[in-house]
């Protein structure tokens, strides 16, 4: 029969206009600008309206989310600053439209390299937020950001980060992604905990042997 | 899975390597080079061969055409992919063309699915394929100076032949490509160009082309006129451009243009590292980036010999079928866009979408461009909370009972809705035999009754494990189409469900040790998957190098575009908008 | 409302102030134009997935008064620029950004409309729309997020807010002139790089002889 269809879809319109007024008494007054409730709304068992208000609310970014990477710097005890990143590279080579540039210089004596970078630039009208710099990096230096509000109005200068831009104490890294940090600290601490037993059997098969020889050398 | 020496186990493939190599004596011979297969064909042969093994050996489906340089021997080769629509493994067969003077037979007559295909390795490479009805650029404008894909062009910005580049570590010494352009753009002109006596290329030879009517005598005169749909137009979903002849409202002639979002995705692909091609694939079809990482995955694991651990698996199928029901969703959406219903129903399917977005973003990282395989497994397991909630309750939530009911609800209101039904039923249709013969796939080829299923055809990844149904329907219409589209996120959620009822709970996700660099040993490999939009082929060559030497993408939307044409004609031009719309196209895809 | 428009300088007593504002005509002005942008259908890669998104109705860009996207540009305020420019589209998008009237805006929505993107390297890639069309602000991002696309229309419309009815070009004296729209021939020409170009192209050729010889 015609109109059926014009009635059926109008009929699903509705149903999600009732759903929306049924949430909001669900929710009391609490349907927005609450955590827990935003998690409802946009997950599932959300029903009838599920716009986010940005700029008001923000939808909550996963821990694994990707934008823009920025680099981990440790804040030490006497206020000074260390850098995570040994300028060895390899995010470098890994990036797929090789946005990242790396300025590594030598000990003017040695010569030998120093292990930090001199400045680190990284251009966002290329990079693809793509991880790899992130996931392969040796020594966790290079995290990926969460930070997505970076409109601006110039690019010519702007759009090339470098070193001072991208630099971001470990702690924000912490915060924004705290099983990534606690997972990676748990392992750096068995790895030194496993290099601390072996130097202590090393040393004590050292102080053993010694002990050997002593003896033997007493007989 | 697809080994290599399995085809030679095959029974089917004895038979036509005996029967061709033994008919064509000294024209047809195997292919022995270290890691490759198939056979290479004398130029002149190829159409016989190519009847003999349609007509013969049952191989109807030409699925890939594609060109390789080969510098330093001097050649081009030409590769044609078949296939049998009654399944099993391809076939591939090739050409060895002189790089001065390419010329190789056509191949439309047998396989008009060649068409495009042709003129693109025509635009990339300069093979001219002797007889094709209109063998002119096709991603390229014409007028463009060289052939991109030969080895020896250089583009504008070219910096060295392979990433990673030097300047980038440990010099540093940041800047911007235009800076190095004598033009400041990236523009590249030929010695000698002259621009004070140079003109532009114009499109009156594509208007000349086109079929127009010729109605003197019968009834009432009218004048044939030709209409550009596109590229800026809110049908063409994207930048693709429609050239139409009509006679007045009735379409007699329409040729598809493309390139507009030509991204040199190939040339690129071949500077680039195996790994750093895998993000790059998230932007084929933007709509669908872990079936295509999927895809490119098993290419390069063949080669490599990688496994892959079980865990993995299974999250590769789910993450396949949930692009597949995200990507349909999208489809559906815009489809009653085209077809009028402006916004209201894509909204709908757009929320269920967001959903699946979700599931991506906490697991990979992004909502579109996921970037999540990796030769041997993938990028990282589940996180632990998704919303709030258990990740694994909330996926089981979400194709338990979420994704379900948003399929019910928009079948409940689109299916039997009149206005779809008298836009849709008998509109574009398309026969079996047509549909094989074009070398349609995906929903396109299975509403033309045709079921032929990568899934099941050729089976991939662990598909052997699940019990599904391939969808067809058989008027192949706009209409059946849009049913198969239905049908099949049906039946992916019932995928789904069995990922989530038998997934191991505990395992690796990747075998072996992440390595930034990975050497691939030499040969060829011809990675698939049944991409929601078709047969999404990656042809890789590799040189046991970190880059490969070849990279190509056999892309559903692309070949599946070869009949547009054919299925407009005829119809009112508002339908040739509703046609594209079944056809489901990304643009990303189409001109890569 | 009242709060938004209302200028500070001029004080209104208090018994007054729920039933009058006082404010000056740019704010009205602005804040007409900056409450109803309207968008171009403009979709040119992947960015325009999310550009869509926003406009659905998680996002739901109709808070800002911007969901009425406009096929036409002679319709549109502003031109979302979402996605890869390439050479084969670029004189497409300076046509249709001459066809826009005045007032306009162009958005660079992702990497590639700012800058090139990944695929910045490629043949037929353009690096930068800025390079042919003014860009009014530039949102980074491979795709930006539908947020991060909100966030860059919140900084358009903070634009608009500062411009002012004395300043603006669209009421100057000067006509405003059209871009020339670019040519391709053997490569992609600009009209305005005539004489660089006829320079140039003679060098190289000048340059390859040499080798030549
Ligand atoms: S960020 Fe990591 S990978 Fe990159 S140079 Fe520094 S230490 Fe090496
Ligand atoms: S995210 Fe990807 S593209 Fe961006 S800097 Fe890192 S490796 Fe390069
Ligand atoms: S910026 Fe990234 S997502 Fe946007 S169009 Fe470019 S490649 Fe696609």
């Amino acid at each position: 029969m015609y109109g059926t269809g014009i009635l059926k879809g109008m009929g699903v319109t509705i149903r999600h206009l009732v759903d929306s007024f049924v949430d909001d008494m669900r929710f009391l007054g609490q349907r927005y600008y609450s955590d827990s409730s935003m998690n409802i709304r946009q997950g599932t068992e959300g029903r009838g309206v599920f716009t986010v208000q940005y700029p008001d609310e923000k939808l909550p970014v996963p821990e694994q989310f990707r934008f823009i990477p920025f680099l981990l710097y440790e804040n030490n005890e006497d206020g000074s600053t260390t850098d995570r990143c040994t300028s060895c590279g390899i995010c470098a080579k890994v990036c797929p439209p090789q946005c990242i540039w790396i300025e590594r210089s030598s000990d003017p004596d040695t010569g030998r390299p120093i292990p930090e970078p001199t400045n680190f630039y990284i251009d966002i009208d290329i990079c693809m937020n793509c991880g790899y710099c992130a996931e392969y990096c040796p020594f966790d230096a290079i995290k990926m950001d969460h930070d997505y509000e970076l409109a601006s109005y110039d690019r010519t200068e702007a759009h090339i980060f470098d070193k001072a831009r991208l630099d971001k104490p470990v702690e924000y890294y912490a915060s924004i992604r705290p099983n990534d940090y606690l997972a990676e600290e748990t392992a750096r601490a068995e790895e030194l905990a496993k290099k601390a037993a072996k130097k202590e059997a090393a040393a004590a098969r050292k102080a053993a042997a010694a002990a050997k020889k002593a003896a033997a050398e007493d007989n | 899975m697809s080994d290599k020496d399995s085809l030679d186990n095959m029974p089917v493939n004895e038979v036509a390597s005996d029967s061709l190599v033994a008919r064509f004596d000294g024209e047809v011979r195997s292919d022995t080079r270290e890691g490759y297969e198939g056979y290479i064909v004398d130029a002149n042969m190829l159409p016989e061969v190519a009847s003999v093994l349609r007509d013969d050996l049952g191989y109807d489906y030409l699925s890939s055409v594609t060109g390789v340089d080969y510098i330093d021997d001097n050649h081009i080769e030409v590769v044609y992919h078949a296939d049998q629509t009654t399944g099993g493994k391809g076939i591939n067969l090739k050409v060895q063309l002189d790089r001065e003077n390419p010329i190789v037979p056509t191949l439309v007559p047998i396989y008009p699915g060649a068409d495009f295909q042709e003129r693109e390795v025509f635009d990339m490479y300069g093979v001219k394929f002797d007889g094709h009805p209109n063998l002119r650029r096709i991603l390229m404008w014409d007028g463009f100076h060289g052939y991109p894909l030969r080895k020896d062009w250089k583009e504008a910005y070219y910096e060295e032949d392979i990433k990673p580049f030097d300047s980038r570590w440990p010099g540093g010494g940041v800047k911007r490509s235009e800076a190095d352009n004598p033009y400041g753009k990236n523009v590249n002109y030929p010695p000698g160009f002259d621009i004070n006596n140079w003109t532009p290329e114009t499109d009156d030879s594509l208007y000349e082309s086109l079929e127009k009517t010729n109605s003197n005598g019968k009834s009432l005169h009218t004048d044939s006129i030709v209409v550009n749909i596109g590229p800026q137009h809110p049908s063409t979903h994207g930048v693709f451009r429609m050239v139409v002849a009509l006679d007045g409202e009735t379409i007699t002639d329409l040729q598809p243009v493309m390139g507009y979002l030509h991204r040199n995705h190939e040339k690129i692909g071949e500077r680039n590292t195996f790994l750093q091609n895998m993000p790059y694939t998230d932007r084929l079809d933007y709509l669908c980036s872990m079936s295509n990482n999927l895809g490119y995955a098993l290419a390069v694991e063949q080669l490599m010999g990688a496994d892959v651990p079980e865990r993995a698996q299974y999250i590769r199928v789910l993450m396949a079928e949930l692009t597949r029901i995200s990507n349909h969703m999208w489809a559906i959406g815009f489809l009653l866009n085209d077809l009028g219903a402006f916004q209201t129903p894509a909204l709908y399917a757009i929320r269920a979408r967001e959903l699946i977005l979700d599931v991506f973003e906490a697991t990979a990282g992004s909502r579109m461009m996921c970037n999540y395989m990796r030769f041997g497994g993938l990028a990282r397991d589940f996180p632990d909370t998704l919303r709030g909630e258990d990740t694994v309750k909330f996926i089981t939530d979400l194709v338990d009972n979420t994704l379900p009911k948003a399929i019910d609800e928009l079948d409940h209101f689109l299916t039997a809705n009149e206005i779809v039904r008298s836009r849709c039923i008998g509109v574009g249709v398309l026969p079996p035999d047509k549909a094989i013969a074009y070398s349609t796939g995906g929903p396109l080829l299975r509403a033309s009754g045709v079921s032929y299923d990568l899934r099941t055809a050729d089976p991939y990844s662990i598909y052997d494990r699940f019990d599904f149904n391939i969808c067809t329907r058989s008027n192949g219409d706009v209409y059946d189409r849009y049913l198969v589209r239905v049908d099949e996120m049906r039946e992916s959620t019932r995928i789904c469900q069995q990922v989530m009822r038998d997934i191991p709970a505990e395992g690796e996700i990747f075998s072996g040790k992440p390595q930034y660099s990975v050497k691939v040993p030499a040969g060829e490999s011809y990675g698939r998957v049944e991409n929601p939009k078709g047969e999404l082929g990656y042809y890789v060559v590799s040189t046991g190098k970190a880059n490969p030497y070849r990279y190509h993408v056999r892309a559903p939307s692309f070949v599946n575009l070869t009949v547009l044409g054919e299925l407009c004609k005829g119809h009112k031009v508002a339908d040739a908008v509703v046609i594209l719309g079944s056809i489901d196209i990304v643009l990303g895809e189409v001109d890569r | 409302m009242n709060n938004e428009l209302s200028n500070p300088d001029i004080p209104v007593p208090s018994e007054l102030q729920s039933a009058v504002t006082i404010t000056s005509l740019d704010k009205i002005y602005n804040w007409g134009r900056r409450s109803s942008i309207w968008p171009m259908v403009f979709g040119l890669a992947c960015c325009a997935i999310e550009m869509i998104c926003t406009a659905a109705s998680r996002f739901d860009i109709a808070r800002f008064g911007m969901e009425v996207f406009r096929a036409t540009p002679r319709q549109a305020d502003l031109m979302i620029v979402s996605g890869t420019v390439t050479k084969k589209m670029v004189p497409q998008i300076v046509r249709l950004f001459n066809q826009m009237p005045e007032p306009k805006y162009v958005m660079a929505m992702g990497a590639c409309a700012s800058g090139g993107g990944p695929f910045k390297e490629g043949y037929n890639v353009v690096s930068g729309i800025d390079k042919f069309v003014p860009v009014d602000v530039y949102v980074p991002g491979c795709p930006p997020t539908p947020q991060a696309l909100l966030h860059g229309l919140i900084k358009l419309q903070e634009k608009i807010d500062g411009q002012s009815l004395k300043s603006v070009r669209w009421y100057g004296q000067e006509t405003s002139e059209a871009v020339p729209v670019p040519v391709l021939g053997p490569d992609l020409f600009d009209p305005r790089q005539h004489a660089l170009l006829a320079q140039q192209a003679g060098q190289v050729q000048e340059n390859t002889e040499s080798v030549e010889k």
